[in-house]
């Protein structure tokens, strides 16, 4: 019998938070367990065992997983090997030849895979024809003394094997032949596609994370097995997408962002279900501010992510900005006297001043905490008993407010205007930069912090309004529930227009989709339907960089069509049209996309709402534009559907606190968010 | 107009964004690698009155940082002469001597107005694939006078109050060989200037005109305090650099760049009179050239200060006319690149003797540009472009980063497949480059070997590099690197060209190869008191030969490969005496 619950599970740095819905009773609960680091899998299977008595019951679980992050972050993945072309053996740690920082020349670049363990055979083909013929002895001459030297894994990868990839697939045979684990990759399994260093990067972290990766999710599913689960696992892939956890073990290098695309997935599906297509989320932590943009119910993809400096990984991902704001993030006055926040962090340990864990210098937190927006009795995270409002003060007046003759106050809200001014700058990069007016956005704050700055982003980027979800804390986790089963391909084709049968290439591509169809459905998964979504790079002979140009495959592609569709793809990026100047198609691009059912929202709706003033908990002096005010305390969670709460007003629970500005009013909607507005005054 | 501290941290923020995004228009959208991949462009916010430089991006060519505002003086005191300025119009040129670096950086600078009024100007910059000349790509290193190395416009109208010329772009179509790149990179520049237009309106808009000025004033003010506390920190008096050029490609004698750089409390004077004279060559470099390569040097040493003209207000130089570092037309200048590598070495081993712990060593310091090109079947011609790269020098806190990019530039070299695809030619060797880094207690990054034979029947091989004679210098007793080889094919086997690292017209026959050799960077420090466990990780990855390690570094190792360390200690003790 297959049981009718389906379960999220976000591992992150300091907890395991777990979703659970009952498809039968339509009801969910969360919880949150201290992640087990070491082997996270024993939080795991505890957070579920805190909710599920009989995993028999559990029909499917999907996990956002920050493993593979860390082993990229921490370098620590598997002892690699690479066997490539004679001559190019250092393509991985001649990068493409750049350096960190531009100004100051103190880069410094280890790759994964050290020199010895890097290989070379005597094989060589060219885009076009055959050059040099392969010697399988020799291949596997050259794998056994990997395997000897402790490789646990190895990556085989050839020039020009994009465009020709005989040479390699007879390499890859005789790998396997000898290797003594499944711990194999083939470059142009993971990436057929122009650009050996990006090719090479990619297939090279997907061998060095398999060991990591694939030894996780093994003794994961033994744990569930072992408590009698035996529904089906998925795993969340950067690109936002759902895989089954045999094809993770295989491309372990597409979870390298699965936590944090679980979160934009479920901010998605969160703002869909309230009306909102156009949203910025923001995930605020104690170093870092990550933004990502949802424009008209989707989220952007970035083809191309650098994990760090030289360490690329070329698959789609969410487009995640990243900027040095966060909560421990530390103001400084330099020496022509300007204020400065960030990059540089106390990070949650110490932490900032309020912590008491020996940091001296005034964080953003800090800020927070003297304007009186943090309750000092009742720290988030539940690590902290109380917070030294005292020593905060003090680390703001001798670091800031003496330097700039500033109040104390005044001292404060100039660092949060700082951090929020960097933060819509975060927002302004991803949105207006981009072509998208603010105006039409909502922000999204997830995370501990994010909603004590929202107002702030309203009001400086002139973002439309704020959406905070009702449990911000737990979002990734639900975002595993509601993410699709995704998956991408590529294939290089550099070749002009002109030159292509369009017929033969239809063909092509709708193979292609079938086989990756294959794979989407091979997990068992009931889908509402299933999307084929076809892309073209294309570009003007000359160029270099490429225009995205979606096709239609309803109909038969010509020539024509193709060239139509270049057009206005040009024209909407760049406002005019090149006249007389030949198009090439560099590569291709086939997504299948599994569609799950809607997962509906109203679940969240508050049961037995009561009326705001009920709820209402105290009043705490706040600072805010320039002066004091008598901020009113709210119980937020009880707060019924329909409720308004006009500010200044500080709305708490237990992960996270909300403030909303003089100026802005809150109201509770039908699915228990809170939505944020400037106050409409009458 | 006074700004408050938190407004202007905010538009510091929005300016640096507009310039920010117009590079970014051109790169996505620029038909020559040059620009799209080596980011050899740059954009910026320039003064209404005098050009200097207010706000500009952070990701163009760090060089054109300090030139552009020299571009922008240009184009002012022509208009000035032709009785002003009006809204629509923008400017196009490309004179080196005038605000220029080479014949290949083309500028487009552009007034925007307000209430009637100059509010600032807006530039962009970006290097051309071809603009004419003898050499195809224009870095011909036997160049004597700029008429060799391409066409030379002054600023001249290409938008007349509104209404673009065509008549000009024909005329620059009409001498490149390349005219579709060229029209579709001049498109590009357009296309970034159209956008900076619009955030620029956007941001007066919202702020007003007088706020957004006084925070353009004030930010450069802080720029120059910024600038003179990081002078203060330094001991004051006078110190020398001295450091060569090989040859300028027609006369084989070394030419001399020399640094006096004197620190008088707050103010620095870089003083350049003991260099060479200029030359017949095409090394030579304008002076506005010359002070925009000391910002480079002086922004990598003190990474912190802003880029606007503030930097320069303590900064006063000494550079004689017609000299090396202060060329007049038609002296060549098309391979400036080498020259101002050659400044940025100086003040590096300069600021090396006050202040070694923010001080790095020289980079490989040459862009060794590199060109094939040929006929295709069909008669159309093929050139293939490239520089290529080499070891960062050593520094205070490490080793060198192995095969970095110049410190003038944030270019990626292009993908090999990509160049295989375009051109017929294939790379046999792309590699790293053991022994090349300076030896040190940090050693310099390694530099590379790239080897390519010819696939098609024939072609002409066209080298513009440097250091082939003098190494990349390290600092603080640290050693030089390797310097750079060159190596071409003919039937009776492997030459190397007279000038080293300077040539033209090398022909190749079918099969026939070139292997370029980049130096490293120079190293740090006294090699014999490297940690000897570096020594050996150096020689198990191949960074560093067991030869090498014995000899250089005083390094001695065991059969199985693992450090002797009595041995060790009484060969560095022989070696130090």
């Amino acid at each position: 019998m297959s049981g009718r619950i389906v379960i999220g599970v976000d591992v992150g740095g300091t907890f395991t938070d777990v979703f659970v819905y009952n498809e039968d009773t339509g009801q969910v609960e969360t919880t949150k367990v201290p992640s087990t680091r070491g082997d996270q899998s024993k939080g795991f299977i505890e957070g579920i065992m805190r909710k599920v008595a009989n995993f028999g019951d559990i029909r499917t679980v999907v996990h956002g997983t920050t493993v593979g992050t860390n082993a990229l972050l921490e370098r620590k993945g598997g002892r690699t090997g690479i066997i490539t072309t004679k001559g190019f053996r250092d393509v991985l740690e001649m990068r493409r030849r750049d350096r960190p920082e531009t100004w100051g020349l103190r880069g410094e670049f280890k790759p994964v895979v050290s020199r010895p363990d890097r290989v070379e055979v005597a094989e060589r083909v060219l885009s076009e024809r055959d050059f040099a013929f392969i010697v399988a002895k020799e291949v596997k001459a050259q794998a056994r003394t990997l395997a000897e030297a402790g490789c646990e894994a190895v990556c085989v990868f050839f020039i020009n094997a994009y465009a020709n990839s005989e040479n390699e697939r007879i390499a890859v045979e005789a790998v396997r032949s000898v290797w003594p684990t499944s711990y194999v990759t083939a470059a142009t399994e993971i990436l057929p596609e122009i650009r050996e260093f990006e090719r090479l990067s990619t297939a090279t972290l997907n061998a060095y994370l398999q060991p990591v990766v694939s030894s996780y999710l093994d003794r994961l599913e033994q744990g569930l097995d072992a408590k009698g689960f035996v529904g089906e696992l998925l795993i969340v892939q950067s690109n936002g997408g759902v895989m089954g956890v045999d094809t993770a073990k295989d491309f372990p290098v597409r979870t390298a962002l699965s936590g944090p695309a679980a979160g934009v997935i479920a901010g998605q599906a969160i703002a869909a279900a309230a009306g909102f297509d156009n949203i910025v989320t923001c995930d605020m932590g104690g170093t870092s501010f990550d933004v990502s943009l949802v424009a008209d119910g989707a989220a952007a993809l970035a083809p191309q992510t650098a994990i760090d400096f030289g360490m690329v990984v070329r698959t789609p991902m969410i487009e995640i900005t990243t900027i040095g704001a966060g909560g421990g993030s530390i103001a400084s006055v330099d020496a022509s006297g300007l204020l400065t926040v960030g990059p540089e962090s106390a990070g949650s340990d110490p932490g900032p001043v309020c912590y008491g864990l020996g940091n001296t210098r005034p964080t953003v937190t800090d800020a927070n905490l003297i304007l009186g927006r943090i309750n000092p009795d009742r720290p988030i995270g539940g690590k902290l008993d109380r917070l030294d409002v005292d020593a905060a003060r003090a680390a703001i007046r001798s670091n800031v407010s003496d330097l700039l003759g500033l109040s104390e106050e005044e001292a404060a809200e100039a660092i949060l205007r700082l951090a929020n001014a960097k933060m819509a700058g975060a927002i302004r990069l991803v949105s207006i930069e981009k072509g998208y007016d603010p105006s039409k956005f909502a922000a999204m704050p997830f995370g501990g912090g994010g909603a004590l700055h929202t107002g702030a982003l309203i009001k400086d980027v002139g973002l439309g309004s704020a959406l905070v979800p009702r449990f911000p804390g737990v979002t990734s986790a639900l975002g595993c529930v509601v993410a699709d089963t995704r998956h991408d391909r590529v294939q290089t084709v550099n070749r002009l227009l002109s030159d292509i049968d369009a017929a033969v290439l239809s063909h092509n591509l709708q193979a292609v989709a079938n086989v990756t169809q294959q794979v989407v459905t091979s997990s068992g998964t009931t889908f509402e339907r299933i999307d084929r979504l076809f892309e073209f790079d294309m570009l003007y002979l000359g160029q270099t960089h490429t225009v995205a140009v979606g096709v239609d495959l309803s109909e038969d592609l010509t020539i024509d069509s193709i060239q139509a569709a270049f057009d206005s793809a040009y024209k909407a990026t760049y406002g005019r049209l090149l006249d007389g100047i030949p198009v090439r198609v560099m590569n291709y691009r086939v997504t299948v996309i599994g569609r799950r059912p809607v997962f509906d929202m109203s679940v969240f709706a508050p049961v037995q709402g009561k009326p705001s003033q009920e709820c209402c908990t105290g009043t705490r002096t706040v600072w805010a534009d320039g002066a004091f005010h008598e901020a009113t305390l709210y119980d937020r969670l009880s707060l019924a559907v329909g409720e308004q709460i006009v500010g200044p007003a500080i709305l708490e629970q237990p992960d996270t606190t909300i403030f909303v500005d003089p100026g802005l009013a809150a109201t509770v909607d039908a699915f228990g968010n809170l939505v944020i507005r400037l106050e409409e005054r009458s | 107009m006074e700004i408050d501290p938190v407004t202007l941290a905010i538009l510091k923020g929005r300016f640096e964004q507009i310039a920010d995004e117009m590079d970014a228009t051109l790169f996505r959208s620029a038909f020559n690698p040059i620009i799209a991949e080596a980011h050899d462009a740059s954009h910026g916010l320039y003064d209404a009155e005098n050009g200097d430089t207010l706000v500009q991006g952070k990701s163009g060519l760090p060089i054109f940082v300090g030139v552009m505002a020299f571009a922008v003086k240009a184009v002012i005191r022509k208009a000035t002469a032709q009785g002003g300025v009006n809204e629509g119009d923008m400017w196009i040129f490309n004179d080196p001597y005038d605000g220029g670096t080479h014949l290949s950086d083309f500028r487009l600078v552009k007034p925007v107005f307000r209430d009637g009024k100059v509010f600032c100007y807006l530039a962009s910059v970006g290097h051309w694939h071809d603009v004419g000349g003898n050499v195809p790509g224009n870095y011909n290193p036997a160049a004597t006078e700029c008429f060799q190395e391409g066409m030379l416009i002054p600023p001249v109208k290409l938008y007349d109050g509104g209404e673009f010329r065509q008549d000009v772009v024909d005329i620059l179509s009409a001498n490149s060989r390349q005219p579709l790149s060229l029209y579709g990179d001049l498109n590009g520049q357009i296309n970034a200037m159209d956008l900076g237009e619009k955030r620029l309106n956007a941001l007066l808009d919202e702020y007003g005109a007088p706020v957004a000025r006084g925070a353009l004033v004030a930010l450069k003010d802080r720029a120059a305090t910024m600038m003179r506390a990081q002078i203060s920190n330094l001991p004051s008096g006078t110190i020398s650099a001295e450091d060569w050029l090989d040859n300028d490609g027609i006369d084989d004698v070394p030419l001399k760049v020399a640094l006096d750089l004197t620190i008088d409390g707050d103010k620095m004077i870089l003083d350049f009179t003991r260099s060479s004279p200029a030359c017949r060559g095409p090394v030579n470099i304008s002076r506005s050239t010359t002070i925009a390569a000391c910002y480079v040097a002086l922004k990598h040493v003190f990474g912190e200060v802003p880029a606007n003209a503030g930097v320069l207000e303590p900064v006063e130089f000494r550079i004689d006319e017609d000299s090396l570092l202060s060329v007049k037309a038609p002296k060549p200048v098309g391979g400036y690149t080498e020259t101002i590598l050659r400044l940025i070495d100086v003040v590096f081993q300069a600021i090396a003797q006050v202040a070694p712990k923010s001080a790095m060593a020289c980079a490989y310091g040459t862009i060794n540009a590199l060109s094939l090109a040929g006929h295709r079947p069909n008669g159309a011609r093929w050139v293939m472009f490239s520089f290529f790269g080499g070891g960062h020098g050593a520094h205070g806190t490490g080793d060198g980063l192995n095969h970095g990019n110049a410190p003038i530039s944030t270019a990626t070299i292009p993908p090999l497949e990509i160049l295989e695809a375009a051109y017929p030619i294939r790379f046999t060797k792309w590699a790293l480059r053991p022994d090349s880094g300076g030896i040190g207690y940090y050693r310099g990054g390694l530099g590379a070997i790239y080897e390519i034979s010819l696939l098609d029947k024939e072609a002409d091989v066209f080298l513009f590099g440097e250091r082939g004679k003098v190494p990349p210098r390290g600092i603080v007793g640290g050693g030089d690197a390797a310097t750079n080889r060159f190596y071409y094919e003919q039937s009776d086997g492997e030459h190397t060209p007279p000038m080293v690292s300077k040539m033209v017209g090398i022909h190749l026959e079918r099969g026939q190869h070139v292997r370029l050799e980049t130096p490293g960077g120079g190293g740090y420090g006294d090699a014999l008191t490297r940690s000897p466990e570096m020594v050996l990780s150096d020689v198990v990855q191949g960074y560093v030969s067991e030869d090498a390690a014995r000899s250089d570094f005083g390094v001695v190792f065991t059969d199985a490969g693992i450090v002797e360390h009595a041995a060790t200690i009484t060969l560095r003790k022989e070696r130090t005496v």
